[in-house]
């Protein structure tokens, strides 16, 4: 199982991204939607990958990048573009190759 | 040395969802091409064919300047930004999604497909404020780039958050016109949507697409009567 974790501000958007990673098989999507509840989330869960949504401002990035170092899980964070389908998939499969 | 990438229309991905079919210049959707990811910034060049009556419902959009051209017929456009309005060939359509926005475009012609470019390009800053604009295109001048997008909103054209510039083009076969690059490290992707023509000596035919960067300008000549579309943004952004 591919565990994908979504952190964005827009609660809609954030739904609307992890049911389209869910519709792929073996794909899990966990959604947060701030930088406190993320963190929590990364101490419960190894992900593979972490995607970047909107709201989320360039100081929250770097903590998250300083907690995912600190856990040396080497999870690759990853900015999220379009809100939907269209790069989603595209964005993940980069992350993962 | 400028380089350069050809793209031809047969190579493009597709997609039919029967009520639209797609062909898409780079990676979109269920279309994954490692090798076409993107251009610089310019990252989605979808060429759409929407059946009459039929259109896309309610979806979230972020973090993304999307701009779309009607080539024929039209699109009405509903947002949660309050714009309830209609685009049609001649006009070209601008949506920084930024935060958040919800949109829905349907065709409003039942008899007849609506046609249309939907363009994505990486915005240069990221959470802006959601906006919305549309403008007519010059559609009469011949022989000349018509610029139709910039970075600047007191310039020609629509706007928007990144260090792009869009100029439609319409040529009569054999004019040659030299395109300027505004901006050291940009490069210019450009799109044939009628006839073929030559970018610095390459043979470029219609729906094909051709990149070139590292130059700081290059030379377009019409083999026949043609248009197209040159979509000049960063290569690092």
């Amino acid at each position: 199982m591919i565990n994908i974790l979504i952190i964005c501000t827009n609660q809609p958007i954030a739904e609307t991204i992890a049911r389209l990673i869910d519709k792929m098989e073996d794909w899990h999507a966990t959604t947060a939607l701030s930088l406190n509840d993320a963190l929590e989330r990364c101490y419960a869960i190894k992900f593979d990958v972490i995607l970047i949504g909107s709201g989320i401002s360039q100081e929250h990035e770097d903590v998250l990048n300083l907690h995912i170092q600190k856990l040396n899980v080497q999870t690759p964070i990853v900015k999220h573009y379009g809100g939907g389908s269209g790069l989603l998939y595209a964005e993940i499969y980069q992350a993962l190759a | 040395m400028a380089q350069t990438v050809l793209h031809t229309a047969n190579t493009r991905g597709a997609a039919d969802h029967g009520w639209l079919k797609s062909f898409h210049s780079f990676s979109f959707a269920g279309y994954y091409n490692p090798e076409r990811i993107n251009f610089g910034a310019l990252r989605v060049l979808n060429d759409d064919f929407v059946t009459g009556g039929m259109g896309f419902g309610e979806h979230p959009h972020d973090n993304m300047e999307i701009i779309s051209i009607p080539l024929e017929g039209a699109l009405q456009h509903k947002d949660s930004l309050g714009t309830t309005a209609t685009i049609q060939s001649g006009e070209i359509q601008v949506m920084s999604a930024g935060t958040g926005v919800y949109h829905s475009e349907y065709n409003p012609d039942a008899a007849n497909p609506a046609k249309f470019l939907q363009i994505w390009v990486f915005p240069n800053k990221r959470n802006v404020e959601p906006r919305y604009d549309q403008i007519t295109i010059d559609a009469t001048t011949r022989n000349e780039f018509v610029q139709v997008l910039s970075p600047n909103a007191d310039d020609a054209g629509v706007w928007i958050y990144q260090d792009a510039w869009f100029n439609m083009a319409r040529f009569d076969a054999a004019t040659t016109k030299t395109y300027q690059l505004h901006k050291e490290g940009n490069g210019a992707y450009v799109f044939v949507l009628k006839g073929s023509i030559k970018v610095n000596g390459q043979d470029v035919d219609t729906r094909d697409g051709f990149g070139i960067w590292d130059t700081d300008q290059f030379e377009i000549t019409a083999s026949t009567d043609a248009e197209f579309l040159v979509m000049e943004v960063p290569m690092q952004f």
